[in-house]
C-alpha cells in the first residue's frame, strides 16, 4: 500500500528542461518513479532522458495517462502551472518551489479543492511512497520501503530523520512534506488519516516545527488514533519574534511555542524526541 | 515587510478609505507647519514598526503650530521598544464616539483569508474576549461582496448610516488586502465619529515574496546589517548574539541543528538556512557571512537534497583559498553527491562528519574550550 501515490502513478514534470527539473527527472527515474512526459512551453517534441516534452499540461494529459505532476517553475509563474495541471484534471499536484506569494497560494489551493485534486506543498522536498515511487527532490538512497509513515513541514529536517530510519533497519511507507509556506495544501491531519487507515503504515513520525498551530490541530486527530506517533519539533532555541527561514515558523504573542506543541502532543498520546537522532529509538520502543 | 502607519494610510486613502487629514514630517518644522496647514488640535504620532507607541509617549497632542513642532522634536529624539524614531505623523485630532477593529489577514489552518472585527477596538486584540470578536472567512474564488459587511455589521450591532458605510468599506480593505499581496491589513482603531467611519491607525504588512510584483508600494527595511546583506543574496538569516555561527540548508534543518548545539550547551551566532541549491557561489558568501559575526568555531551541517555536497565542499575550498579563515570549521555533510563532496574536503584539509549530533558536540566543545 502506502498513501497518495504507489507504484503505479503516471507522472509529468512540469519545467523539465530547466536546470532542476532536468537533474531531479534524473534522479527521480533512478528511483524508479514513472515519469511520462515532461512539459516546457515551446519545447514541445523534445526529449529529456528518453521523456517526452509537451507544450502544455493539456497536450501531455492528451498523450498519456498522468497522474500526479510535479513543478520545478520559477515562483512569479508557479500559479499559471498550477491552474494549468489543476483544470486539466491532474489529481497530485508536488509544487517544489519556494517564495510563492501567499495569496498565489490561496487560489491555488482553494482552486484544487473545489477539482478534487491533492496538493503537495509549495516549498516542499515532495512526496516518496518508499521503494515504489518518489516525486519531488529528496536524496534517493535513504528512502527504503517499511512501516514507517512520516509526515514534515520542513525537507532536510526530514531527510536527517529518514536517514536515522533507515540506519537503524526502519523503512518507511510513505514520506510527506507538506512544505514550509503558511499556506499549504495538506495539514497534517490529512495526512495522518490516510496513515491511519493505510495497512502498510505501523507507526507515524510527525516532524513539526514552531509557529502556527499546526502541531495543535494534529493533537487533537493523534488523540483518536489506533497507530503510535513519535514527534520531533524543530525550534526549541528559537527566540519569538524572528521568523526561522519558513513563513510560518514564527513565535507570535506567544503562540506557536515549542512547549506548548510538545505538551498538546504529550496530551494526546504522541511521543517526543528532544534530538532528531532519538527518534529510531523511541519508534522501536514502541513497535516492540 | 511591514509598512509605517502613515504609508498604510496614505493606501487606504488612495482607494478610498477615510483617514484622518494629515501628513509625515521628519523634522519638527515641517510638523509645525503641517499642523499650521490643518488648524485646531493636532495629534504627532511617532512612526515605527511596532505598537503601543503610546504607553512611551510616542503619541502627543498639540493645540497649536508651535506645541506641534515642540512635541515633533520630543517624539523624533525618541526610541521606543528598540526602535529609534525617524517620522513622525501629524493629523487632525478626531472626534471619537466609539472604536472598532477591523482587519484582514491570511489564516494557515483555514488556508484562507479572513476577517476579524469587533465592537471593542482601540485594544490589542489579543486582549479582547472571544465572544466579542467576529471572525468570518473569505473563499477567495468569490471575493468579498457587501453582504458580508451586512453580517458582520449584524455581528457587531452597527447600524443606520454607520452600518452602511461599513458594508462600503469591508470590499474595500479587502481589495487592498488583495492587490498589494498584504499578508495583513489592519485599522486599529476605526473610529465612528458622528455619521463617519474613519481608520484613524493603520497596519499593513506585505509578502516579501510578492515585492516583486508590488513596485508601487514604498520599500521598508527592518533588517540588520547582516541580515540585509544575507536578504540579498537570497538567503535566511537572523542574528543570535552567541559564539558558533550555524549554515545549515532548510529552515527545519537550521533550526534542528541550532536545538542540537543548545542541548550540547552551545550558543549559536545565527541562524542561517543556505537554502536549496545555492551553489558555489551563494555556499562562499554564505560562508564569508558566518566570519562576520565573529564565532569561535563555524558549524556547517549539510544534508544535501537539491543541495549538492560537492558544490558545499568546492564552496569551502574557494573561501579557503581566497582568504584566512581564522576560526576551525566543523562540517557534517551527507546527501546528495556525498563521496565526491567528502572527497574534495579531505584533499584540502577538512574533516567531514556522518553524523549530526556528533559533529554539533564538536563544536560545542571547541567553542567552550577556547
Amino acid at each position: 500500500m502506502a498513501i497518495i501515490i504507489n507504484e503505479k502513478t503516471n507522472v509529468i514534470v512540469q519545467g523539465i528542461t530547466g536546470n532542476q527539473g532536468r537533474f531531479h527527472t534524473c534522479q527521480m527515474l533512478a528511483y524508479g518513479t514513472k515519469i511520462v512526459g515532461g512539459v516546457s512551453p515551446g519545447k514541445g517534441g523534445q526529449e529529456v532522458e528518453g521523456i517526452p516534452v509537451y507544450d502544455t499540461v493539456y497536450e501531455a494529459v492528451d498523450n498519456q495517462q498522468v497522474d500526479a505532476s510535479v513543478l520545478f517553475i520559477p515562483a512569479p509563474f508557479a500559479k499559471d502551472a498550477a491552474f494549468e495541471a489543476i483544470t486539466a484534471g491532474v489529481k497530485v499536484l508536488v509544487i517544489v518551489t519556494e517564495h510563492i506569494p501567499v495569496h498565489d497560494e490561496m487560489d491555488i489551493v482553494e482552486l484544487a479543492c473545489r477539482k478534487g485534486t491533492t496538493v503537495v506543498g509549495p516549498n516542499t522536498f515532495g512526496i516518496v511512497s518508499s521503494g515504489k515511487c518518489k516525486i519531488g527532490i529528496p536524496p534517493n538512497q535513504f528512502f527504503v520501503e517499511g512501516p514507517i509513515g512520516v509526515v514534515a513541514r520542513s525537507g532536510t529536517l526530514t531527510y536527517e530523520i529518514v536517514g536515522n530510519l533507515t540506519a537503524n533497519g526502519l523503512g518507511q511507507s510513505t514520506v510527506v512534506g507538506l512544505g514550509g509556506d503558511r499556506v499549504v495544501g495538506l495539514s497534517f491531519v490529512d495526512v495522518l488519516e490516510k496513515f491511519e487507515k493505510d495497512p502498510q503504515t505501523r507507526a507515524v513520525v510527525l516532524v513539526g516545527e514552531i509557529g502556527g498551530n499546526a502541531e495543535e490541530e494534529a493533537s487533537l486527530y493523534i488523540k483518536k488514533m489506533t497507530k503510535p506517533v513519535v514527534a520531533y519539533i524543530a525550534g526549541k532555541s528559537a527566540p519569538p519574534g524572528k521568523r526561522m527561514g519558513h513563513a510560518g515558523a514564527i513565535i507570535e504573542r506567544g503562540k506557536g511555542t515549542f512547549n506548548g506543541k510538545v505538551e498538546a502532543l504529550q496530551a494526546a498520546g504522541a511521543k517526543v524526541a528532544t534530538l532528531p537522532f532519538e527518534v529510531p529509538e523511541l519508534i522501536r520502543q514502541i513497535l516492540k | 515587510m511591514k509598512l509605517f502607519e502613515y504609508m498604510g494610510k496614505e493606501i487606504f486613502s488612495s482607494y478610498g478609505i477615510t483617514v484622518p487629514r494629515g501628513r509625515m514630517a521628519d523634522n519638527s518644522q515641517d510638523a509645525a507647519n503641517i499642523a499650521r496647514e490643518i488648524g485646531g488640535t493636532v495629534v504627532v504620532k511617532s512612526q515605527i514598526l511596532a505598537g503601543k507607541r503610546g504607553k512611551g509617549g510616542g503619541i502627543k497632542f498639540a493645540s497649536s503650530p508651535e506645541e506641534a513642532g515642540e512635541a515633533a522634536a520630543q517624539v523624533l529624539a525618541m526610541t521606543l521598544n528598540g526602535h529609534k524614531v525617524e517620522k513622525v505623523l501629524v493629523e487632525e485630532k478626531i472626534q471619537i464616539d466609539k472604536e472598532l477593529y477591523l482587519a484582514i489577514t491570511v489564516d494557515g489552518s483555514a488556508k484562507k483569508p479572513v476577517i476579524i472585527a469587533s465592537a471593542q477596538g482601540g485594544m490589542d486584540i489579543e486582549e479582547v474576549p472571544d465572544e466579542h470578536i467576529v471572525k468570518q472567512y473569505v473563499d477567495v474564488s468569490i471575493g468579498v461582496y457587501p453582504y458580508l459587511g451586512r453580517e458582520i455589521s449584524r455581528q457587531l450591532g452597527l447600524t443606520g448610516s454607520i452600518g452602511k458605510e461599513f458594508n462600503r468599506l469591508l470590499p474595500i480593505l479587502y481589495k487592498i488586502f488583495r492587490e498589494k499581496d498584504a499578508e495583513l491589513v489592519e485599522i486599529n482603531p476605526l473610529v465612528i465619529s458622528g455619521d463617519k467611519l474613519i481608520a484613524a491607525d493603520s497596519k499593513m504588512t506585505v509578502d516579501d515574496d510578492a515585492l516583486f510584483r508590488q513596485k508601487a508600494v514604498p520599500y521598508v527595511e527592518d533588517r540588520t546589517s547582516i541580515e540585509k546583506q544575507a536578504h540579498d543574496l537570497g538567503l535566511a538569516f537572523v542574528e543570535l548574539g552567541g559564539d558558533i555561527a550555524v549554515m545549515a540548508n532548510g529552515a527545519g534543518m537550521s533550526m534542528g541543528s541550532l536545538d542540537t548545539l543548545a542541548y550540547y550547551g552551545g550558543k549559536p551566532a545565527n541562524f542561517l538556512d543556505a537554502g536549496g541549491g545555492t551553489g558555489v557561489e551563494g555556499t562562499t558568501k554564505a560562508i564569508e557571512l558566518l566570519l562576520q559575526t565573529n564565532p569561535k568555531v563555524i558549524f556547517i551541517n549539510i544534508f544535501g537534497g537539491i543541495t549538492r555536497c560537492d558544490d558545499v565542499a568546492n564552496a569551502l575550498v574557494q573561501v579557503k583559498n581566497a582568504r584566512e579563515i581564522p576560526v576551525p570549521v566543523v562540517i557534517r555533510l551527507v546527501g546528495t553527491n556525498e563521496e565526491a563532496g567528502v572527497r574534495i574536503l579531505k584533499e584540502n584539509g577538512f574533516e567531514a562528519y556522518k553524523v549530526m549530533h556528533e559533529a554539533a558536540a564538536k563544536a560545542v566543545e571547541i567553542a567552550n574550550a577556547s
